[in-house]
């Protein structure tokens, strides 16, 4: 003999769980099983109800997430269905779940998947209206979902208009808050439910201002905004207008004679700081090295034939330190972090340097610091911008900028820090590895440091290399420091 | 002027940003007090007959603009118009559509008047005093004035979900020809700088300074580029999407088809809106940060730097790759099996768990939803070889043959 579960609610998981438990404690396979709602109408045939059972078998909880709300969908099927998963589950198909094709799994999937987008379909067009009454203001909608959701979705309009007073009515159900307490009551009508309100004109207005004549797709609107929703959005009673005025309005526009754009277009203030300060270093610029450093970057930051590469960073990074420093370091080029801020020797590679430089005991007001390459030369990858090493072309066209820059600090040692900054500090490729340590023939006859690139020692990968190599590296800074003050 | 008029100009002003997400932010809600909530996932409110979504409400503070941009309906050159919104009735409005739900929050953007600064203040009062004086949970999006200073960019991502500065045009020859007040190097610098802020309030947020931490944009950094108004090519236009992304980690880069405004500037005449390319360009951006396709791929299946117009750029790249094909579905790895037409993230996952329990068979990928039209000439199955992969006719055959209104799904909801 078949067993029958009355269920006390049309969504009732818990119900329907402690029903499931009961009859596959007792061994019912699915076929002789029947699901009812209390109030349904009972079968013709007389049929056991399911004993209690106390625990239930183990299933993935894949199944469980899914069950919860595939349950509320309004096909009086899905009880069934949910123990015909259940019984498959058990009896020999532990991995159904991931069996996405299988026809009970692929059906439990669509009907979730409708559930859910009712939900959303839900907290996107329920409108609520307001109403004064005596108790004062209240917030009510009506809404005509597909299937059971009403007990489900009540928690996401409390979470989101905990401080109102509202009411949803639907014509199943009825869920009202009071600012604490929910409840819920029987279906209603659309009647129950105030017509308008004073701020749907204005809604309306917004609707209808929104909309761009020029790209009417009234397919790609329905497909989101299905009809049975719009007779209960006041929005939707704009649409017949807009779209029997769009071809005109749009043609109009195309048709119509162009204004003259404004012949000289100004920049909001008369001279801003920046403008000024500008003035002032070109004038400076002759005397005063700072001004003339602040000059030279900008007349490469202005270049018109600069490097492709170039175009795509954020800025250039321009050297910074003091102008006299004994030091003048050299690197490769900013790598992402300096390309954001501005600034030389910003990022992981820069805040090691400065590790470095503190334990070899140079103080930073006789350092200089800047690159070969004054712009960040990269290759996007996702999320990520990698570095890309400059060529010999790229050093070669900052070069002359490196050596106006070094004219300018006018220091005693140059430090090239890696393959890069050698190249464009002697003008030769230089092993580093070989030259380390050493000096090697500058411009204008000044000395070059040769040692490694900090960014070399964050890529060995031991640690205790690393360890090694830094000790060195420190040993070059302390090294290059003494020679500068000899 | 009443507020309705003041509304519907300033709602108009501002319908040519494509923007309109509200998702991807903090969880919050009113439990403890105030209104609204956020909760992960963007809501569409309404869709207008654009297809567009319509999630936030969508305004200018004023449309009265110092600056002349040839493409824009508020540049100062224009005989629209002009209102300008109280900061207070931005606030009632944004609640009075919200109590209703019929929003998720403000998209509040500005012409620039007086100057950035004033500008971005108003932009920023508005912000404040939705949520300290009425608890506002809701989402807000602030449009970012690249010159305005840094304490009033702080704010901003204080109060605001979302910041945007727009790059409007890919290349920085256009933006000077078209907006001769704008200046390319300036607005990336100022991403760059929402990006470190960003980034600096996640990492607080990770340490043990949590309680304290100062909120800056959870939401993160979008902004919207301009398609057909500049002679930029696909290749340009994705190159400079791929350098924003990887640049200042943007969640959002929006493409714009060029549109017709009610009052063109003579420098940029009236175009009918590119909108198939600029849905293509979608789809491309899609491949790119989710399926593992580098620009140049998705560049070669179509000419001369342009995307395919007929066909998607998936499509499009396997045809012109067809020796990579076909892919059997029941032994290619991942990488390949997102390559295939047809074949999204989600199904391939329900692919590659299927396939360990029972061999694919092209009757499955019925029930997964595929198009078989389209995946079949390229996949082999337990019961099916193409045999069209090196026909010629294959091209013809799988371009849609409805028209590309109705086969195109509303851009926004495909994307969040
Ligand atoms: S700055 Fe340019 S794009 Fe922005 S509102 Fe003014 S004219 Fe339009």
């Amino acid at each position: 003999m078949g067993m029958a579960a009355v269920l006390p609610g049309p969504a009732d998981f818990a119900a329907w769980r402690g029903a499931a438990r009961g009859m596959l404690a007792a061994g019912v396979p699915p076929e002789d099983t029947e699901w009812r709602v209390a109030g349904d109408a009972p079968s013709l045939f007389a049929e056991a109800a399911p004993p209690p059972a106390s625990s239930g078998a183990h299933v993935p909880r894949a199944f469980v997430d899914l069950a919860e709300i595939a349950i509320r969908h309004a096909d009086p099927e899905r009880f069934a269905l949910l123990y015909r998963v259940l019984w498959r589950l058990t009896h020999g198909e532990p991995a159904l779940m991931q069996v996405a094709t299988d026809a009970d799994v692929v059906r439990l999937h669509a009907m979730a998947k409708a559930v859910k987008r009712d939900a959303h379909k839900m907290h996107a067009f329920l409108r609520f209206r307001q109403v004064e009454t005596e108790a004062g203001t209240r917030h009510v909608a009506w809404f005509e979902p597909d299937h059971h959701i009403e007990d489900a979705e009540a928690g996401f309009f409390v979470r989101r208009f905990a401080g109102l007073r509202w009411s949803i009515v639907t014509p199943r159900r009825s869920v009202h808050w009071n600012g604490t307490d929910l409840s819920f009551g029987p279906g209603g009508r659309r009647q129950d439910v105030p017509p308008d309100d004073a701020v749907e004109p204005l809604w309306r207005a917004y609707y209808a201002a929104i909309f761009n004549p020029a790209r009417l797709k009234p397919g790609a609107m329905r497909a989101e905004m299905p009809r049975k929703y719009w007779r209960n959005m006041p929005e939707t009673a704009e649409i017949p207008r807009l779209m029997a005025e769009a071809p005109r309005r749009a043609a109009e526009m195309l048709s119509r004679d162009a204004t003259a754009p404004r012949p000289n277009p100004q920049r909001l203030h008369p001279p801003g700081r920046a403008d000024v300060e500008e003035a002032m270093d070109l004038l400076d610029a002759g005397t005063d090295p700072k001004a003339a450093l602040a000059a030279l970057a900008r007349e490469l930051a202005g270049r018109n034939d600069l490097p492709d590469f170039a175009r795509r960073a954020t800025q250039m990074v321009f050297g910074e330190g003091p102008v006299g420093a004994p030091l003048f370091f050299v690197g490769e080029q900013p790598g992402d972090e300096e390309d954001i801020q501005g600034r030389p020797f910003v990022g992981p590679a820069g805040r090691l340097f400065d590790r470095a430089l503190d334990a070899a005991q140079v103080p930073r007001d006789e350092a200089y610091v800047t690159n070969a390459v004054k712009h960040f030369k990269f290759t996007p990858t996702g999320k990520r911008r990698l570095h890309q090493s400059p060529d010999a072309g790229d050093i070669a066209y900052y070069r002359p900028f490196l050596l106006r820059e070094i004219g300018i600090v006018a220091p005693r040692l140059l430090v090239g820090l890696g393959a890069t900054a050698l190249r464009a500090l002697t003008g030769k490729a230089v092993p580093v590895m070989k030259a380390r340590g050493t000096i090697l023939p500058g411009p204008e006859g000044l000395p070059v440091f040769a040692t490694v690139h900090p960014s070399y020692l964050l890529r060995l990968p031991d640690e205790e290399v690393q360890r090694r190599e830094y000790a060195r590296f420190v040993e070059d800074l302390r090294a290059a420091h003494a020679q500068a003050a000899a | 002027m009443d507020l309705r008029q003041k509304l519907e100009i300033l709602a108009d002003a501002a319908k040519y940003d494509a923007s309109c997400a509200s998702s991807g932010t903090a969880k919050r809600d009113s439990t403890r007090g105030g209104l609204g909530s956020t909760e992960g996932m963007g809501i569409c409110h309404a869709y207008a007959p654009d297809g567009r979504c319509i999630s936030l409400l969508k305004i200018l503070l004023t449309n009265a603009c110092a600056f002349d941009c040839a493409y824009c309906v508020n540049r100062a050159s224009s005989n629209v118009r002009r209102a300008r919104f109280t900061v207070a009735e931005v606030v009632k409005l944004t609640l009075d559509f919200y109590r209703r739900n019929a929003i998720e929050g403000l998209f509040l953007s500005s012409g620039i008047t007086r100057s950035a600064d004033w500008t971005m203040e108003q932009l920023v009062l508005v912000a404040r005093t939705l949520r300290e004086e009425h608890g506002f949970q809701g989402y807000i999006h602030l449009k970012t004035i690249p010159d305005a200073s840094p304490e009033l960019v702080e704010e901003a991502g204080r109060w605001a979900d979302r910041l945007s500065i727009n790059i409007e045009l890919p290349e920085a020859g256009s933006l000077k020809a078209l907006a001769p007040e704008k200046d390319l190097s300036e607005i990336k610098k100022a991403m760059g700088g929402l990006r470190a802020r960003i980034e600096g309030a996640r990492e607080d947020l990770r340490t043990a300074r949590r309680a304290k931490a100062p909120r800056f944009a959870p939401a993160g950094q979008s902004t919207q580029m301009i398609v057909g108004a500049d002679a930029s090519d696909d290749a340009t236009i994705l190159g400079t999407a791929t350098d924003l992304y990887a640049g200042y980690r943007l969640k959002r880069v929006y493409y714009s088809a060029y549109s017709p405004i009610p009052d063109a500037s003579r420098a940029l005449p009236p175009i009918a809106p590119p909108l198939v390319r600029e849905h293509r360009l979608y789809q491309a951006d899609w491949l790119l940060r989710f399926y593992g396709f580098s620009r140049e791929e998705v560049i070669a299946g179509g000419e001369g730097g342009m995307l395919d117009l007929s066909l998607d750029p998936k499509t499009a790249w396997a045809l012109k790759h067809r020796a990579d094909f076909p892919v059997d579905l029941n032994r290619a790895p991942r990488e390949r099996l997102l390559r295939v037409p047809g074949l999204g993230a989600k199904t391939v996952d329900k692919i590659l768990a299927t396939r360990r329990h029972s061999a694919i068979r092209a009757e499955d990928l019925a029930r997964l939803h595929v198009s078989l039209p389209k995946v079949l000439p390229f996949v082999i199955t337990a019961d099916h070889r193409p045999r069209l992969l090196d026909s010629g006719g294959l091209r013809e055959r799988l371009i849609p043959g409805t028209a590309f209104v109705a086969a195109a799904r509303p851009v926004q909801m495909s994307l969040f």
